[in-house]
């Protein structure tokens, strides 16, 4: 039983279901969000405060961090065995055609990893009580730390490199599950790319109002 | 050498194979055990033999010259596999398909056996079905059958146009099986370089490990010789380039007898020669000419692009000379019009060798898709090849060497003269007689595989149970390596200036030019002259880099071009002595006023058995007369 | 026309390869790539020097023998054949040609451009059959099959086993190889009675040999010879999933 579990194609499957599960977070968290955009920083404080306290987002909370760490884990280990798989590389390159994103995948989903540790040192470290700050107060947090040039710049590129990882994601992630159809594998396709595009623009968005002209 | 007993068992024709099976002597399953059987090739015949032998629980030990049994050249086949199903109620039969290969043969084979091949057709197609090979189906589910040459029923089964690719890898996944399961093992890039005799009987093989060059001594208590056929003695042909006769010629030479040799299939619809370096020509399956349609030119020298040519200049000439099978007549029939048209200056292209195979008609027909489901594959083949798209404009064809009917003569338990040397598939000769029929030679391979060798070669084995495992440290062992080391370093030594491929294509000309479609005494007397000569230039100028150690591709051609320059001078002596036109031996000599095969019944219905007698001596020659008693033997005709 | 070839030249597994340059003069457009090697090396033999080492059988993209990395592709740079059938008038006058082994740590170099796929075998070995013996079989029409599934089943089992899946692939993952024979099987009545058993023993053997992973890249249908499609590798999951 433990070599189907730790198969490459097991590990996979875990992998992928762990990704949609951190797709599905994402638009939870950009709506939320969309509160920072208004001058009162009530509604955006509560709804951080309900998801940091509701039971049922706490056990939300705890597997969606165990989603992380395991699609983490496995993405490096399945990364090490396939550079192990090939000792030695072509001269000539490859020309093959291909999903283009696929082949960087390791390195997006390490800028994304960079950026949630800076990411959970700015907010959910607060939270934890592991950095100084208000948890009770993330509005005015989040306003401080976006007109950060630096920081602004950082996560704006961050949030573009995760837009690459979750295009090829999304629709890899139905191929692995098994999921491949001749009319809805497309459909999924295009939905990875507009969702890969619309997620990453929308926190973008917010981002650059607030640092721009709040 | 006593005269050639065929064992062909008693009683009427249909009951003969079910009497044998019923009071042959078998082996039981402990014994099975002890018993080591070497089996050479891994296509149809050899595979299959493999894991049915190993089935049986044998130890089997499976040597092949490629990096995977999975690339035996049965791979190649095309068309389909025929078996006496019956399943299109046209009045088919076991009878009336062992009719239809005596006949197609031109009645050059033995009865008994091919009976017992129609008979465990049908065998053959239920054990396919059932390790996964996905024929073709009908819509209600059941297996789809098309018409073949030479024949009036549709019998054939097929997968696409990769009927021999799926028919292998069926016999390599049950190989594959008996490996898992310890039964067999597998010794892929191997080549035999030798067979050892003890006591007169088989009893092992020298190989060389193709990848170390490490010489290596195998024993057994029988050895089954699966090596398909010497087709490439051409140099060009539809074979594998590196597919060869030396493992038959290494047996003959150590007293298995070889028949027919001069019996060679020249296929009618191939990739004509594009170039000089051509190291090959592709076969375009025969199935084409049940939709395409063969024609050249009514006027010579015609150099209009064909699809400019209006019909009422153009000659079909196969539907014109024989209305009754029209585009559908046996290889040999077809392969010569074709050459007697281009040779009377019909022919088109660039070389002149080659006619038009139209599927213009086919195409209005059927509609573009029927013909694309049908041979779709082939037709992007022969695009990839050529660069002409063949639903635009009709495929060029010409005949090249293709399959050889002749082989070591075995009997009826398809054992050689070398008691406990078996040699089956294509290796042998017995079943197609001077002409294969379209879809029988899979059929046959897998018949004689595991059907027929793992029911015969018990009766062999049944009287060796009491001896051990054979040591291969016997002074035979030893004398047989010795001699495969020296004729490799004699080949190594030579230093001269010429390429053993250089020989090949030489040897090759010779033999299409005096012993291909057609041959006369005086050709065939100047090709014993000319192989001679190339024979003595060979030893004395061939050049082969590198050493017996490690991965030498040069010397192992070098090897089977030397082989095959002595099998060449038996093949013309053959031709030489069939002193009559049969199958795909016609001599210029004999033909009707009409310029068709003119058999002679009286003299030579007999199996041409020959014996080598030693280095320098000729050849000494056995016949095996052919008794019919099933069948009247009847002029051949297709008009 | 006038080529100049970088072919990988490596004496045995266990030495050091590199690339060596030839001119390679009057090549005919209507050769095949592996006929434009003869010529290669036939000029090499003359001169009494090593030709190139290459796999190579049956020369009409069917037994799977041949394969080397052309200028960046298995089996070069046109879609849908093997190297023996692909022809020179793809390549223009003057043009470097770049020509490489296999690339994996499961398919090792034996010589020059020959590398050894057993590992292939060995996966097939592990459950690439259905377990049937001779004369066992029923009457053939007895296991109706729809047509749409034998075909479906017939395009998967088109692999010649080549290899330029593996090459292709950034990770030398193998799935492309085993969705064809596990597809070919799944499809099949035939093959459902041992599919759990057989898809285990496969993925467990690809994994052992040291093939890398499936990251749906794509690269494999792109190179396949056969045109062994993606759709295969989901069914194969598919498959793996059932059998837990």
């Amino acid at each position: 039983m433990n070599k189907i579990l730790f198969s490459s194609i097991s590990k996979k499957f875990v992998m992928a279901l762990a990704g949609l599960f951190l797709v599905l977070f994402l638009p939870v968290h950009l709506t939320i969000n969309f509160m920072l955009l208004k001058s009162d920083p009530g509604p955006f404080n509560n709804a951080a405060r309900f998801m940091a306290t509701f039971p049922v987002i706490r056990i939300f909370e705890i597997v969606l961090i165990s989603a992380l760490l395991i699609h983490i884990t496995w993405g490096i280990t399945l990364q090490i065995g396939n550079w192990l798989a090939r000792p030695v590389g072509y001269a000539g390159g490859s020309k093959s055609e291909t999903a283009f994103f696929s082949k960087f995948m390791i390195w997006t989903g390490a800028s994304v990893l960079i950026f949630l540790v800076l990411h959970f040192i700015n907010f959910y470290f607060i939270r934890l009580g592991l950095v100084k700050g208000n948890p009770e107060d993330f509005y005015s947090v989040a306003h401080q730390l976006f007109k950060i040039p630096s920081y602004a710049i950082i996560y704006l590129a961050c949030f573009a490199l995760l837009g690459l990882h979750l295009y090829h994601a999304l629709s890899s992630a139905f191929q692995t599950l098994g999921l491949n159809h001749r009319i809805w594998t497309p459909v999924v396709k295009v939905f990875a790319w507009i969702y890969a595009v619309a997620i990453p623009l929308g926190f973008a968005i917010i981002l650059i109002t607030i640092w721009k002209f709040r | 050498m006593a005269a050639l007993d065929s064992k062909i068992p008693e009683g009427p024709l249909a009951q003969k194979w079910t009497k044998y099976k019923a009071s042959v002597k078998q082996v039981n399953p402990a014994n099975k055990k002890k018993l080591d059987i070497i089996v050479v090739g891994t296509g149809l015949s050899g595979a299959g033999a493999a894991s049915a032998l190993g089935e049986l629980g044998y130890n089997v030990k499976n040597f092949c010259y490629q990096d995977s049994p999975r690339r035996a050249h049965s791979v190649a086949a095309q068309g389909g596999i025929n078996a006496a199903k019956n399943y299109q109620n046209d009045g088919d039969s076991v009878y009336r398909l062992f009719y239809d290969m005596i006949k197609g043969g031109d009645y050059r084979a033995r009865e008994a056996n091919v009976y017992r091949a129609a008979e465990v057709s049908n065998q053959v197609i239920d054990h396919f079905t059932a390790l996964g090979v996905p024929f073709a189906r009908d819509y209600g589910g059941t297996l789809d059958t098309r018409s073949f040459g030479g024949v009036q029923v549709s019998r054939t089964f097929y997968a696409r146009g990769q009927t021999g690719q799926q028919c292998l890898l069926g016999c390599y996944s049950s190989l594959n099986r008996q490996i898992k399961k310890g039964n067999v093992v597998m010794y892929p890039r191997r080549e035999m370089l030798d067979l050892v005799v003890i006591d007169g009987k088989a009893r092992g093989i020298i190989t060389r490990n193709l990848i170390t060059g490490e010489i290596e001594r195998h024993s057994a208590h029988a050895v089954v010789l699966a090596t398909g056929g010497y087709g490439t003695i051409y140099y060009l042909s539809t074979l594998a380039v590196n597919s060869n006769a030396s493992a038959a010629w290494k047996a003959h030479k150590k007293g298995a007898f070889f028949a027919n040799p001069s019996f060679i299939q020249i296929h009618p619809t191939c990739v004509p020669q594009l170039n000089h370096f051509q190291s090959k020509l592709t076969l375009m399956s025969e199935s084409l000419r049940n939709d395409g349609r063969i024609w050249v030119p009514k006027e010579k020298n015609d150099k209009r692009p064909a699809n400019s040519i209006p019909e009422e200049d153009r000659d079909y000439y196969l539907e014109r000379r024989y209305p009754a099978f029209g585009n559908l007549v046996p290889r040999d029939v077809a392969s010569r019009a074709a050459k007697e048209r281009c040779d009377a200056g019909y022919g088109v292209g660039k070389t002149g060798l080659a006619v038009y195979l139209d599927f213009r008609d086919a195409i209005r027909k059927q509609g573009k898709k029927a013909i694309e489901n049908k041979y779709g594959n082939l037709f992007e083949m022969y695009k990839t090849i050529t660069g002409s798209d063949p639903y635009e404009e009709p495929m060029m064809i010409y005949p090249a060497g293709h399959y050889t009917m002749g082989g070591l003569w075995v009997d009826y338990e398809l054992m050689t003269t070398i008691p406990g040397l078996y040699a089956i598939g294509e290796a042998n000769f017995s079943d197609h007689g001077a002409n294969r029929l379209g879809a029988s030679s899979l059929m046959q391979a897998a018949g004689d595989g595991y059907f027929v060798l793992p029911n015969t070669i018990c009766n062999y084995l049944a009287d060796e149970i009491r001896l051990p495992k054979i040591s291969t440290d016997l002074p035979e062992f030893a004398d047989a390596e010795k001699s495969a080391v020296e004729r490799l370093k004699s080949l190594l030594s030579i230093n001269g200036k010429q390429t053993a491929s250089s020989f090949h294509k030489r040897l090759g000309k010779i033999m299409w030019d005096y012993c291909g479609m057609t041959r006369n005494e005086e050709g065939l007397k100047k090709a014993l002259v000319l192989l001679e000569e190339l024979r003595k230039e060979f030893w004395s100028d061939l050049k082969v880099p590198g050493k017996i150690n490690g991965v030498n591709q040069e010397l192992e051609k070098a090897g089977r071009v030397a082989d095959y320059l002595e099998l060449a001078s038996l093949l013309v002596t053959d031709a030489l002595d069939r002193r009559e036109s049969c199958g795909a031996h016609f001599r210029e000599e004999f033909q009707t006023p009409d310029g068709e095969a003119l058999r002679n019944d009286s003299g030579y219905a007999y199996v041409a058995a020959w014996e080598y007698a030693g280095e320098g001596k000729s050849h000494i020659l056995h016949k095996e007369h052919l008794k019919f008693e099933e069948v009247e033997l009847k002029v051949r005709s297709y008009k | 026309m006038d080529l100049r070839l970088k072919i990988w030249r490596q004496k045995d597994a266990s030495s050091q390869g590199s690339f060596e340059t030839y001119p390679m003069e009057d090549v005919s457009p209507e050769m095949s790539f592996l006929e434009m090697l003869d010529a290669l090396n036939k000029k090499l033999v003359e001169q009494g020097k090593e030709p190139v080492a290459f796999d190579h059988d049956c020369r009409e993209g069917i037994c799977g023998s041949c394969g080397m990395y052309i200028n960046g592709h298995p089996h070069g740079p046109v879609p849908a054949v093997t190297t023996c059938l692909l022809s020179m008038r793809y390549f223009r006058d003057g043009e470097t040609i770049w020509i490489e082994p296999w690339r994996a740590r499961a398919f090792p170099v034996i010589r020059d451009l020959i590398v050894d796929r057993s590992a292939f075998d060995k996966i097939q070995t592990a459950g690439g059959f259905i377990s049937v013996n001779t004369g066992g079989a029923p009457e053939a029409n007895s296991i109706p099959v729809p047509k749409k599934d034998s075909d479906n089943a017939f395009d998967a089992s088109i692999c010649i086993g080549c290899g330029a899946c593996v090459a292709a692939c950034k990770n030398s993952s193998a799935m492309l190889f085993v969705s064809a024979k596990i597809s070919q099987f799944a499809l099949l009545p035939q093959g459902r009675i041992e599919a759990k058993e057989r898809v285990r023993a496969m993925v467990e053997k690809m994994d052992e040999l040291g093939f890398g992973s499936c990251s749906n890249t794509g690269a494999c249908e792109a190179e396949c010879p056969k045109q062994i499609r993606l759709t295969n590798i989901a069914r194969l999951n598919r498959e793996y999933y059932k059998a837990f």
